[in-house]
């Protein structure tokens, strides 16, 4: 590497010149110690009862617009015809991309072994459930009485009613409800040995007591222990075609209509590809103010936030390449709605969608991840992880938007303008997601101390020849 | 279920995952069965010094999957083609490439819950109490930073004097009884 790295820095392996994983000098009792510290202190910070606050108040804009909307109905949207669909499905879409990250960390890259992922796991899973939370409650509202969401899914009932299963709409609800039961199961399974952890360490026998609970009474027996790996290997096994295909299924939604602009054979590996983009963004925006404020940079050091940026390079690049593909098409195809439908994106009355995204997508990210000092630039990488939200979200309203409002007939054509219910709502999403993440930092592990232990360098096991002395071979 | 009473085991701290798997191994060795080792991490060489390699979980992740891409393939072909037969476009009613996309969530879902319930279920859990964890030293040490071995007193080998001088051979920070 051609850029000049201090050379005493503790925090550099000198065999590789990569940052470490983990600093020097830690072992089994001092991760455990600082982990779980978090949890089962008595002094919460003031920050964190602010943030909650703050969090809370913003959620609240949540209850306020639904409540708004079982009175009114979704005409408060902006929603009309030809644009049916708006900040609905714009929001729900860019909502369940941002969890991908979660699942891709814990589950793809523990099938690949990279156990640098181990002390970034935890908390990206958990941002994958609080955004399929968020991400969940929109399509829900969208279907204009959602107090008869359960007619989705197949139940045999009085009205001898069924789902119709050739639909994509009825596809997202297998592939979404899927996503997230499994994502709380292999949350939940990851955290038990942490909850017995904290289970032996609390010294208020409330916390005791809860955390025993939820420990399933673990004892870290080692044929539990064996059984508990393969599980969680089966689980990331199943997670990884898993997340795929939820966001392919999604993607199908558009894919399968037949409209300009939906109707094309790349948009499933190119939204999982923009899934996984912005949901690195979003582990970068939640792990850097994490690592800052509860002094976490010797566990979640810059090899992770480097490595997430190159994971952003690489899943930023294939989006790119997804985009230019869609232009190429358009004139490739020689159908005169194609080349409409690209023109009227660019240049026509919504073009500052389409400059904004390559602006916020593109332009910016891909020309800076490139050089390293950047990519381990803490406060660079955390306004980059904004910008690139924006231009994932802008991706979705770009899609949405510019395909509907001006589809075959020219007589049919309208325009799309969100309402105010239309932004408290989405804005009330931020703030549900903050408040639930700040719970979880408060009351659950966010680093997975058992993982973290298996990265330490006293897993060594030196083995013994038959007089108990000399070291035969070692393995880790 | 008869009550318990007296001796569990004996039950030995070390420091390093090592001491822990030399003392497994000359355990077994010396011919007790009926043992176990608790650790703060997964360590896969105490397993192999326990000679346990039984794992069901992957079968039971199987058949769940199977189950799950059965029920519901089965379920879309009945609910389409004789319970609520619709005309979608002319499709023909038995439509299977559509139906693939619920069967494949199905198969993840079903695998996945009997993964990690299955998992849950072979370890006996949720077992709220044991008798380990009343040993003075245990609740400090098993989900932190030591490592234990018990010897457990079903073991035919076992006799209170003679396993404790065996397991104290292996330089344990100490060798505690366990009861019931």
């Amino acid at each position: 590497m051609a850029t000049k790295v201090p050379i005493n820095d503790p925090m550099i392996d000198p065999r590789t010149g990569e940052y470490a994983v983990i600093a020097p000098g830690h072992n089994f009792k001092s991760v455990t110690q600082k982990i779980a510290g978090l949890v089962l202190t008595s002094n919460t910070p003031l920050g964190w009862f602010f943030g909650l606050m703050v969090a809370g108040a913003v959620a609240t804009l949540v209850v306020i617009s639904v409540t708004w909307l079982f009175l009114k109905g979704v005409g408060i949207w902006g929603i009309t015809m030809p644009g049916a669909w708006g900040f609905a499905i714009i929001n729900f879409v860019w909502w369940i991309g941002i969890g991908h990250a979660g699942t891709l960390i814990s589950a793809i890259l523990l099938l690949f072994k990279q156990t640098w992922r181990n002390s970034i796991n935890r908390f990206a899973e958990a941002m994958t459930i609080f955004a399929v939370v968020c991400a969940g409650m929109f399509p829900l509202l969208h279907v204009g009485r959602p107090w008869l969401g359960y007619w989705l899914f197949p139940y045999p009932n009085t009205m001898n009613l069924w789902p119709q299963f050739r639909s994509p709409l009825a596809w997202d609800v297998f592939a979404v409800s899927t996503y997230a039961t499994i994502s709380v199961v292999f949350w939940y399974i990851g955290m038990v040995p942490d909850f017995g952890t904290l289970r032996d360490r609390a010294t208020l026998p409330l916390a005791r007591y809860f955390y025993g609970m939820l420990s399933l009474g673990w004892r870290g027996s080692t044929r539990h222990w064996i059984r508990y790996e393969t599980a969680s290997l089966l689980l990331a096994g199943l997670s990884t075609p898993l997340v795929l295909s939820v966001h392919t299924v999604i993607s199908f939604d558009f894919a399968v209509a037949a409209l300009a602009g939906w109707h094309t054979t790349i948009f499933p590996p190119y939204f999982v590809a923009g899934a996984v983009y912005s949901g690195f963004a979003m582990v970068l925006t939640l792990a850097i103010p994490i690592r800052k404020f509860y002094h976490m940079e010797d566990l979640v050091t810059l090899r992770h936030l480097d490595n997430m940026a190159k994971v952003m390079l690489a899943t930023g690049s294939i989006v790119a390449y997804g985009y230019g593909m869609e232009v190429f098409m358009s004139w490739y195809s020689a159908s005169h709605w194609e080349f409409f439908m690209m023109w009227n994106r660019m240049f026509g009355p919504m073009w500052w969608g389409y400059w904004m995204l390559i602006l916020t997508n593109i332009a910016i990210p891909l020309t800076t991840l490139w050089s390293r000092k950047l990519r381990v630039n803490v406060g660079y990488l955390f306004v980059l992880s904004f910008i690139v939200n924006i231009g994932m979200w802008f991706e979705r309203f770009v899609i949405v938007v510019t395909s509907l409002y001006r589809e075959y007939l020219p007589s049919s054509w309208g325009t799309y303008r969100a309402t105010k219910w239309d932004y408290l709502l989405f804005i009330g999403t931020w703030g549900l997601f903050t408040m639930l993440f700040l719970l979880f930092v408060r009351f659950l592990p966010i680093i997975p101390m058992s993982e973290v232990r298996m990265m330490l360098p006293q897993t060594k096991i030196t083995r013994r020849g038959p007089d108990a002395e000399t070291v035969i071979e070692e393995t880790t | 279920m008869p009550r318990r009473e007296g001796i569990y085991g004996l039950l030995a701290e070390f420091n390093t995952p090592s001491e822990l798997v030399y003392a497994t191994e000359q355990a077994r060795a010396a011919g007790y069965r009926r043992m176990e080792c608790y650790t703060p991490y997964p360590v896969e060489e105490a397993a192999e010094a326990l000679h346990f390699h039984k794992n069901r979980v992957p079968l039971i992740c199987l058949l769940g999957g199977l189950m799950g891409v059965t029920t519901s393939f089965l379920m879309e072909t009945w609910v389409s083609v004789w319970a609520y037969p619709l005309n979608i476009a002319g499709r023909p009613l038995f439509s299977w490439p559509a139906f693939i996309i619920p069967a494949y969530e199905w198969t993840i879902l079903f695998a996945g819950l009997s993964a990690g319930f299955g998992m849950i279920a072979l370890n006996g859990l949720p077992q709220l109490y044991h008798p380990l964890f009343n040993a003075p030293n245990f609740r400090n040490g098993a989900t932190t930073d030591k490592f234990f071995l018990c010897l457990e007193a079903t073991d035919p080998q076992f006799s209170s004097s003679g396993t404790r001088a065996f397991l104290e051979k292996f330089h344990a920070v100490s060798v505690v009884e366990v009861d019931h």
